[in-house]
């Protein structure tokens, strides 16, 4: 059988078949396949496919434990298990305090809050990177699985939330309209997540090699952003110089938290929150999600190259 | 070899300047060159140095440095008109299924230009499904990643999951789909795509999916579909589909365009050169 290939001009015209094929496009109204529509086209775009965003987010949150004989009960065993852990290791083993009132609803609050904005950002890292089928197999703005992957993370910290509000009044924290901010806190928070993870996105998409390094930034994110410790008392008799301070205060991922806990935890008051600490939440929400968004619909015709 | 180019030229019956009002374009592919790059490759020696070089010089050190390039469509140039039903052909490997991926703007393509009308769409669900759903689930999930709204979705739920026949054999609907047979999946996955009308319609070997009598039915909705749709698309490795179904055929091989005719001209140089 004869493999010797031979193909023949593609175009008639050699000169410049290109004007030919723009001027007949433009005549019947053709437009490019696979081109970046402008940014209001795109929003509009996203919120026509939200119904997939969400059922996308969903599906997956149901899917994780299906296999699972206790199926969705885990949804609450897990994170119950882990604030066990935590009240194990530092209440019970270590016994360390560090001089914070109802340390365990503290230390608690503080690591669900972290683990919304972790584990966001790492799905958000291999949103796209991790969906290349998903991507090569059907049309949709992309922004919608990283925006869907941050939604489901919400979904399962809902749950921790449930688990957190037995575990807030098992400690004798009681029952405060102040809970009710716990609302607009998490709506930031998840603005701001949301936004990291279009970043990230991106970032994996072209080099996935992140999703490798990304562990190691998030812990030592973790370490600086008091999840196990007060930044207030810390920092109240520390020789720290005053940008490190201010650094440490206006750190996001210390801001959500330090308001969780400040919406939550009576004995967690006003003063120990950094000063503006409202103007902070939302301008961190703002800045990474619209900045996230754009910078993720920049490269919207190039996902699913690879 | 010569007599294969001039077969191709005689018979293009496209050639953009001649178009007029009569024949409306709907897809026009302009020398479109397809490009995958492959990193990793391990090019010989240190492929921890070559990842290094990879990084540092991106653009220059690229075959230095293991990735690998993979031209699989080469300056491919065609239009596709309205009503038309076109086949395309080729062995395996020879950038058929990359193709239609590029033309459904699902790859962005190296070199060149592709223009459509409206948003081709690729019958296939596939990678949206989630094996640990059940099937009724999946068809919700399915059917908004195709980009039906709620209600369509709701409205054509029992029509998907009658035409797949997955309850004939009891309530498998409401079971995960890891439980379904390899058959009864790529039933209810075909069914899912094949739920929706499309402008352009772009089908990839879906016609072999089922037992025959699902064969059969299928075959029945790909040309009520076809009806709907402005033009259609095939891959198939099947001839006898791509005669029944196509009044014009692309052949690629090895990424280029080797012939572009009526289906019966076509098929036969192709069956030629199969050896068939």
């Amino acid at each position: 059988m004869s493999q010797v290939l031979d193909t023949p001009p593609p175009t008639a015209t050699p000169g410049h078949p290109s004007d030919d094929a723009a001027a007949l496009a433009a005549r019947y109204g053709l437009t490019v396949s696979g081109a970046r529509p402008t940014l209001p086209e795109y929003i509009r775009q996203l919120w026509a496919r939200r119904h997939f965003i969400t059922a996308f987010a969903t599906a997956k949150l149901t899917a994780q434990y299906s296999q699972a004989k206790l199926g969705q009960v885990w949804q609450v065993m897990t994170p119950l298990l882990n604030a066990a852990v935590y009240y194990f290791i530092f209440g019970v083993l270590l016994g360390t305090k560090h001089g914070v009132p109802d340390y365990i609803p503290f230390l608690v609050t503080g690591v669900f809050i972290w683990t919304f904005t972790q584990s966001s950002i790492m799905a958000g890292t291999r949103a796209i990177s991790g969906s290349l089928g998903l991507v090569r197999a059907l049309h949709f703005p992309r922004a919608a699985l990283p925006v869907s992957y941050a939604l489901q993370q919400l979904q399962q910290l809902l749950f921790s939330m449930a688990a957190l509000v037995v575990i807030l009044l098992c400690f004798g924290v009681p029952l405060s309209f102040s809970w009710l901010l716990a609302v607009p806190v998490l709506v930031l928070q998840f603005t701001f997540n949301a936004g990291i993870a279009m970043i990230m996105a991106r970032m994996g998409a072209k080099t996935p090699d992140i999703a490798q390094l990304m562990p190691f930034l998030l812990r030592t994110w973790m370490y600086v952003s008091g999840v196990m410790w007060s930044i207030d008392k810390v920092l109240s008799h520390s020789d720290l110089p005053h940008w490190a301070m201010v650094l440490l205060e206006s750190n996001p991922a210390a801001v959500y938290i330090d308001l969780m806990r400040f919406a939550l935890i009576d004995s967690f008051h006003a003063h120990q929150l950094p000063h503006h600490v409202w103007a902070l939440a939302i301008g961190w929400a703002l800045v990474a999600g619209a900045g996230g968004f754009i910078y993720f619909w920049k490269a919207e015709e190039t996902y699913g190259r690879g | 070899m010569a007599d294969t180019i001039t077969l191709t030229e005689d018979i293009r019956p496209q050639d953009p300047a001649a178009a007029d009002g009569a024949r409306v374009p709907t897809v026009i592919a302009d020398r479109v060159d397809i490009v995958y790059r492959v990193n990793g490759t391990g090019a010989g020696r240190g492929s921890a140095t070559a990842a290094l070089n990879r990084i540092l010089r991106r653009e220059h050190a690229e075959k230095a440095a293991g990735v690998r390039k993979v031209h699989a469509v080469k300056s491919v140039s065609f239009t596709a008109y309205k009503g038309e039903a076109i086949g395309l052909i080729g062995t395996n490997g020879s950038g058929k299924s990359t193709l239609l991926k590029a033309v459904a703007g699902l790859l962005p393509v190296e070199n060149g230009r592709i223009y459509t009308d409206g948003q081709p769409s690729l019958l296939g669900v596939n990678a949206a499904l989630m094996n640990d759903l059940t099937g009724e689930r999946n068809v919700h999930l399915g059917g908004l990643a195709m980009g039906m709204s709620k209600e369509q979705v709701r409205e054509r739920y029992q029509e998907i999951v009658d035409f797949s026949g997955i309850n004939e054999k009891g309530d498998f609907i409401t079971l995960p789909m890891r439980t379904y047979s390899s058959g009864m999946a790529a039933r209810l996955r075909f069914s899912i795509a094949a739920a929706k009308d499309h402008d352009v319609l772009m089908i990839d070997e879906a016609l072999a999916t089922g037992d025959r009598s699902f064969q059969k039915r299928s075959e029945a909705r790909i040309r009520e579909l076809r009806k709907h749709a402005g033009t259609v698309f095939l891959v198939s490795h099947n001839n006898k589909s791509i005669r029944d179904t196509c009044d014009r055929v692309l052949w690629l091989e090895r990424g280029e365009l080797r012939m572009d005719g009526p289906t019966e001209d076509v098929l036969k140089e192709y069956e030629k050169f199969t050896g068939k």
